[in-house]
């Protein structure tokens, strides 16, 4: 669906409303299914953007300008979805074993929530967004794709494996449909939400 | 100027490399210093705009009326018009416009800030979702998904 504002402008009588963007991140080990959970939802086909991290102003990598000579590349891979003519949803996934998307910063800046995509073959891949998404405080559900043939572990054990917050969801999915991808996409907003009301409640609580 | 001798320690290891120290010296990057330069050379070296806020990547990039005028395409640099040309067809994100461009996002945002500087675009600044008013919009988007 296109945005409601042509390039004559001019001729609307009220300017349109600018449109509110939001995302959210979706990350996880090597080849568990993060673009592929991006691509069952996204109304464009997964688009791939990247970032130069001695780029100066990216912070931890800082090397004071371009004459910095060491360089990682971070590729994010993302998908859009318009609820609304003035609602927009970014989903950005972290392609390929990329370990070093973590330090783009900006990119968690700012973001509704994440989903951690687990593989029970290899739940360990997941432990560094798991820990980063806490660090920051950024809602985070822990979603797990069910492939075929793997085991089915049952959610309990899953959150003991990864030593989860009570209040963390976790929950089965599988990455290609696009019905069980919006389950997960729901679910991270609705512990977006609850997140943000605990926050609020202990802000007036407290002095 | 430096002391050419000490300019020589520098630079042992590499061969015919920068003399430049003025910014406008155009050449003043070597081919050792890898693939991070080599985009901004579209930017004539400069990694940021001077008084301007860091373009998030989902931040939405607007068509001014002005863009209309053909001129622009006879005076902007063929990045620049084709960034001109996606946000007049509908307003994109600095995201889109750097995949679409196959740029780094860095250098995306330099050019973005060029257009905005020349009033041909303006830039959207996200809402953190820390600073929404209220939970209307994230139900909003709770039930936009349901209803895809």
């Amino acid at each position: 669906m296109a945005f409601g504002r042509s390039s004559r402008g001019a001729m609307h009588a009220v300017s349109p409303v600018e449109p509110l963007t939001l995302k959210i991140l979706v990350a996880g080990g090597f080849g568990v299914g993060k673009t592929t959970l991006v691509g069952a939802v996204s109304e464009i086909r997964p688009l791939r953007t990247e970032e130069s991290l001695s780029e100066p102003g990216a912070g931890i990598d800082d090397t004071g300008g371009v004459e910095g000579k060491s360089t990682t590349t971070v590729a994010m891979d993302f998908g859009r979805i318009t609820l609304r003519e003035d609602l927009v949803l970014y989903l950005f996934g972290t392609p390929g074993q990329d370990r070093f998307w973590f330090l783009w910063d900006e990119l968690a800046q700012g973001a509704l929530g994440a989903v951690v995509l687990a593989d029970t073959r290899r739940l360990a891949d997941c432990f560094a967004a798991v820990d980063y998404f806490e660090r920051r405080g950024i809602p985070f559900t822990v979603a797990v794709n069910c492939f075929d043939g793997a085991e089915r572990h049952p959610v309990v054990h899953v959150r003991e494996a990864l030593d989860l917050d009570a209040g963390v969801p976790v929950l089965l999915c599988d990455a290609r449909d696009r019905e069980s991808v919006k389950d997960v996409l729901v679910g991270v907003v609705e512990h977006a939400m609850s997140t943000a009301r605990a926050r609020r409640r202990s802000l007036t609580a407290g002095s | 100027m430096s002391d050419p001798g000490a300019e020589h320690q520098e630079h042992a290891a590499g061969a015919d490399t920068a003399r430049a120290h003025g910014p406008d010296e155009p050449h003043w990057f070597d081919d050792e210093a890898g693939p991070v330069v080599r985009p901004y050379a579209m930017t004539r070296g400069r990694t940021s705009h001077a008084g301007q806020h860091r373009l998030d990547l989902i931040a939405l990039v607007f068509a001014e009326p002005a863009a209309d005028d053909p001129v622009w395409e006879l005076t902007l640099s063929p990045e620049h018009t084709h960034i001109l040309g996606l946000c007049r067809e509908r307003p994109q994100s600095v995201a889109e416009i750097a995949a679409e461009l196959d740029l780094a996002v860095g250098v995306v945002r330099v050019l973005i800030g060029d257009l905005a500087e020349e009033e041909l675009v303006h830039v959207t600044r996200p809402v953190p979702p820390a600073e929404l008013p209220d939970e209307s919009i994230l139900r909003e988007v709770i039930d936009g998904l349901r209803a895809l």
